[in-house]
């Protein structure tokens, strides 16, 4: 059975461009795209991988993934945070935070892929 | 007090440059030539009235000969030789140092030479500070930081979906569509992005927020302390040490204007220092931390001036602590950023702020939770408050201020969604707008 990933994003564009590229790498793409509940859709849906976005409209990225992490039931899923900046900050507080990994935009497909495929094998 | 090693050099100095022969000006003097020989090179003490004497025959001053050029001019050029040597300009490794030791004499003999190298220096200075301010100002333009997120988000989906197109065989006509008409869309995007980055890097300065103007001057210097003036906590202060703080700026070269601000801003905090003193503040800190209100309740001071009290203490002791104070016309008169809050520099801050909202309640605490878009779900406690400051009468118009204290939030929970200003702002359908977002339609 096919893994799956969770893509946390609001842009539909790169939406739909990652989930092309996933789904063609054999994964089972789930999407949602704004803070307030992504909690609850992490939940809901017990992916075998998450990949966040920090700005998110409703609530901070970090926000979610420290809610992820004190969650019991997803608290070690595997997460790949993404960023519009590549500051020191940002890395520092995603590590803080709890990130796995750490993508700053815009990426190669082939980043992510890597990223990805990295992940599911830990 | 006046140093025998100079004056006699100086006497020296000034006889050569007239072209007067020791033996002449010896006798001019009523002395031997010997004894203005031992003067001049130091070896004897002059004062009284041979130094009237010798100063009248080289027609001069007796100050010119006991106390040398301007102090401030040797100050100023002392300044601007450690400055260069600290920078090591790219004079090359061969050129010679400054002589440091022959600062006065330079001084001295060439004032007008040494007047316009101090006044290089001080335009040097000068030009730092409005470079560092400018630099400031790009790290922490939301409008920028916005805008460049977005332009990332359309290149970073175009790059994304290109590179599908281009990589991936066998796609089928129906995916190629698609993604063929996601670029189209961001590209659009990315043009209307990049447009209203150009023209916003391109608009008019504006005269209030350019870094030369006084407000911006005065919150230089009081960033530059961290809003904390330890002189004027001291419980021995007086306005004295005021009048003097504010003319240690202005020989740093803080202009007339700004003088006049951080004279007003010293005295207040002086004010309030006596007021509410630090030990004081700081014992009630220490038990219930920043808590604006018990902090009133314990002291029977205002909340207005206990909002400046905590936005003086230091960071290290209180956390972060930010504050904006408006006057009656809703101009900010006073800004202390905080992480996550943005602040314009100018007048015409977003109407939603509760600082205004204080002002239609005045001396009604006001509390709230803010969000500001994009800034990453950031969220800031405000609390805010607005009384008239100050003395009143009858007969002129109530000195009235609103005060709005920011503390930083945990977060979480339902917060209220405002902006920095309207122009800079990307929150759709706002009935408070007074102008339209330069941001393009979407952000």
């Amino acid at each position: 059975m096919a893994k799956t990933v969770l893509l946390i994003e609001d842009e539909p564009n790169i939406i739909e461009a990652v989930s092309f590229i996933l789904s063609r790498d054999g994964w089972d793409v789930q999407t949602h795209s704004n803070g307030h509940d992504a909690i609850d859709a992490v939940r809901r849906r017990a992916p075998d991988l998450i990949i966040l976005d920090v700005m998110l409209p409703g609530k901070s990225g970090y926000d979610i993934l420290s809610e992820i992490r004190d969650d019991p039931v997803s608290g070690r899923v595997p997460v790949l945070m993404l960023t519009a900046r590549g500051q020191t900050r940002d890395r520092e507080m995603a590590e803080r935070a709890g990130a796995d990994r750490y993508m700053t935009k815009p990426f190669s497909n082939a980043d992510v892929l890597e990223a990805v495929r990295a992940l599911a094998g830990t | 007090m006046t140093d025998p090693v100079t004056i006699g050099t100086r006497i020296r100095e000034r006889r050569v440059m007239s072209g007067i022969r020791q033996t002449d000006l010896a006798r001019q003097a009523g002395i031997s030539p010997s004894y203005l020989n031992l003067i001049e090179h130091n070896r004897r003490r002059i004062a009284g009235k041979t130094l009237l004497t010798l100063a009248a025959a080289l027609g001069v001053e007796p100050q010119v000969l006991t106390e040398g050029a301007a102090a401030t001019l040797v100050a100023a050029l002392r300044e601007a030789a450690g400055k260069a040597e600290a920078a090591q300009p790219d004079a090359g490794p061969d050129a010679p140092p400054p002589e440091h030791d022959r600062i006065e004499e330079f001084a001295e003999r060439f004032p007008g030479w040494a007047g316009l190298l101090s006044g290089l220096h001080r335009r040097t200075e000068e030009m730092e500070r409005t470079i560092e301010t400018l630099t400031d100002r790009l790290a922490h333009d939301p409008f920028l930081a916005d805008s460049l997120h977005e332009v990332i988000s359309a290149v970073t989906a175009i790059r994304s979906t290109a590179s599908i197109l281009a990589e991936t065989e066998s796609i089928g006509p129906e995916w190629t569509a698609r993604f063929h008409r996601n670029i189209n869309e961001d590209s659009a995007r990315l043009t209307e992005g990049a447009q209203a980055l150009v023209s916003y890097l391109e608009g008019a300065p504006d005269r209030d927020a350019e870094p030369g103007s006084p407000q911006e001057e005065m919150h230089a210097v009081l960033a530059e302390c961290g809003f904390h003036v330890p002189t004027l906590e001291r419980a021995t202060a007086v306005p004295g040490d005021v009048t003097r703080l504010v003319q240690a700026e202005a020989a740093r070269g803080l202009s007339v204007p700004a003088q006049s601000l951080l004279q007003t801003a010293f005295a207040r905090y002086l004010e309030d220092a006596r007021a509410l003193p630090l030990a004081a503040l700081r014992a009630r800190v220490r038990e219930d931390g920043p808590d604006p209100a018990r902090l009133a309740e314990a002291t029977g001071v205002g909340l207005a001036r206990v909002f400046r009290r905590l936005a003086a203490m230091p960071a290290e002791e209180a956390g972060p602590v930010g504050l904006v104070i408006c006057d009656a016309s809703g101009t900010l008169i006073f800004r202390k950023p905080i992480e996550g809050f943005a602040m314009p520099r100018l007048a015409g801050a977003c109407p939603l702020w509760p600082l205004y909202r204080a002002m239609t309640q005045p001396f009604a605490p006001i509390r709230a939770r803010l969000r500001q878009p994009g800034r990453a779900g950031a969220t800031v406690e405000a609390l805010a408050v607005a009384g008239v400051e100050g003395a009143c009468g009858f007969d002129r118009p109530a000195p009235v201020r609103a005060h709005m204290l920011l503390l930083p939030g945990d977060g979480t929970g339902p917060a209220q969604e405002l902006g920095a200003s309207c122009r800079v702002c990307a929150i759709a359908g706002c009935d408070a707008r007074r102008e339209p977002s330069i941001l393009a339609e979407g952000f």
